[in-house]
């Protein structure tokens, strides 16, 4: 195999291994919302009042998804 | 990817309009500071001119009853209003003019970039870090400002014991100094994410109209196409939002540290 091939399988291959991580940033922003949704049906008077601490939780944690995301295009394009 | 026929990242590139000259340097190719007029200049100048239209428009007459430009105006103050109340407390609302200015700047600009061949400026990282960067200088010396020497308490969160302090606060001053980053990634990679994926989804159309009698299978990716185009609009208000919010959050621990 010549260098150059293989330095195109490796971003490929290292590029789809980098959106790994964005599986856990959706367990988390599933986590966040599931409990909002169960929090929120049990006490719905209290939900509005919570509503901006949901979507500042769930930004944190997607935030993780997006830095794998951009290793997956840094791989890509900048390598 | 030389060999891909359709490049999903072409429409982030920055074009000159018209060059304003090169300034310093000493003549030879490369050298000194070129200036230009790009098209990402010239989004941004639509942007700010529309929320200017938008603002001044909706608050000229300023009736008691309000038409529908004022009710919309007063809607988008109350919006903001409200948000930096609920994050930051009465006392944050001097920072008004600079939350409001971010998320209708954010905002304007991501949902800007959803029209078809319309340049999106949020997709750069350069502009979504120099953002950041006016948000957190603006923490850090209003910080120090307000609070004198108190502002280092934010590296120390209150109600620790005092033998676990030599771990978290490396911790917190890494958290500390890693927000300006995650600050710009966040917005950078949800605007360039979803516009990636919207094109391979229009390259994947494409290509399957060129395969013959399997065009019909075509309708699925430009299916596709059509739901993430909703979805991008609500992630490009989203992120303005969350924009916002943090920028709050953000000043509100330059004010109140070690809460």
């Amino acid at each position: 195999m010549d260098p150059e091939a293989a330095k195109l399988m490796g971003k490929l291959i290292g590029a789809g291994i980098a959106c790994i991580g964005m599986g856990g940033a959706g367990v988390g922003v599933g986590v966040i919302f599931g409990n909002y949704l169960s929090g929120a049906l049990r006490n719905p008077a209290a939900a509005a009042s919570q509503f901006s601490n949901l979507i500042f939780g769930f930004a944190v944690t997607e935030a993780m998804g997006i830095f794998s995301l951009v290793i997956a295009f840094l791989l890509l394009y900048a390598v | 990817m030389a060999e891909q026929p359709i490049e999903p990242i072409h429409q982030f590139r920055i074009t000159n309009l018209f060059d304003i000259g090169t300034f310093g340097g000493n003549g030879t190719e490369g050298s000194g500071t070129h200036l230009a007029f790009t098209n990402s200049a010239l989004f941004m100048v639509l942007t700010v001119g529309l929320i200017l239209a938008f603002l001044i428009l909706g608050s000229n007459r300023r009736a008691i009853i309000p038409g529908r430009m004022q009710l919309m105006a007063e809607m988008t103050y109350e919006f903001v209003a409200n948000m930096v109340r609920d994050t930051t407390g009465t006392e944050g609302m001097k920072f008004f003019p600079l939350v409001a200015s971010l998320f209708l700047f954010v905002l304007v600009a991501n949902l800007f970039g959803m029209f078809p061949y319309f340049f999106t400026v949020t997709s750069h990282l350069i502009v979504t870090v120099m953002l950041a960067l006016i948000v957190f200088l603006t923490v850090v010396i209003y910080g120090f400002y307000k609070n004198g020497p108190r502002f280092l308490k934010v590296f120390v969160p209150s109600g620790i014991p005092w033998y676990i302090i030599w771990i978290v606060v490396p911790i917190e001053v890494l958290s500390f100094l890693s927000r300006p980053v995650s600050h710009s990634l966040r917005l950078w990679g949800n605007v360039l994410a979803g516009h990636i994926v919207l094109k391979v989804f229009g390259g994947m159309v494409v290509a399957l109209l060129a395969a013959g009698a399997w065009g019909v299978v075509s309708i699925l990716p430009f299916g596709m196409a059509v739901a993430m185009t909703g979805l991008e609009v609500l992630v490009a208000a989203l992120q303005a939002f969350v924009f916002a919010v943090l920028t709050c959050v953000y000043l509100h621990d330059a004010m109140h540290p070690g809460h």
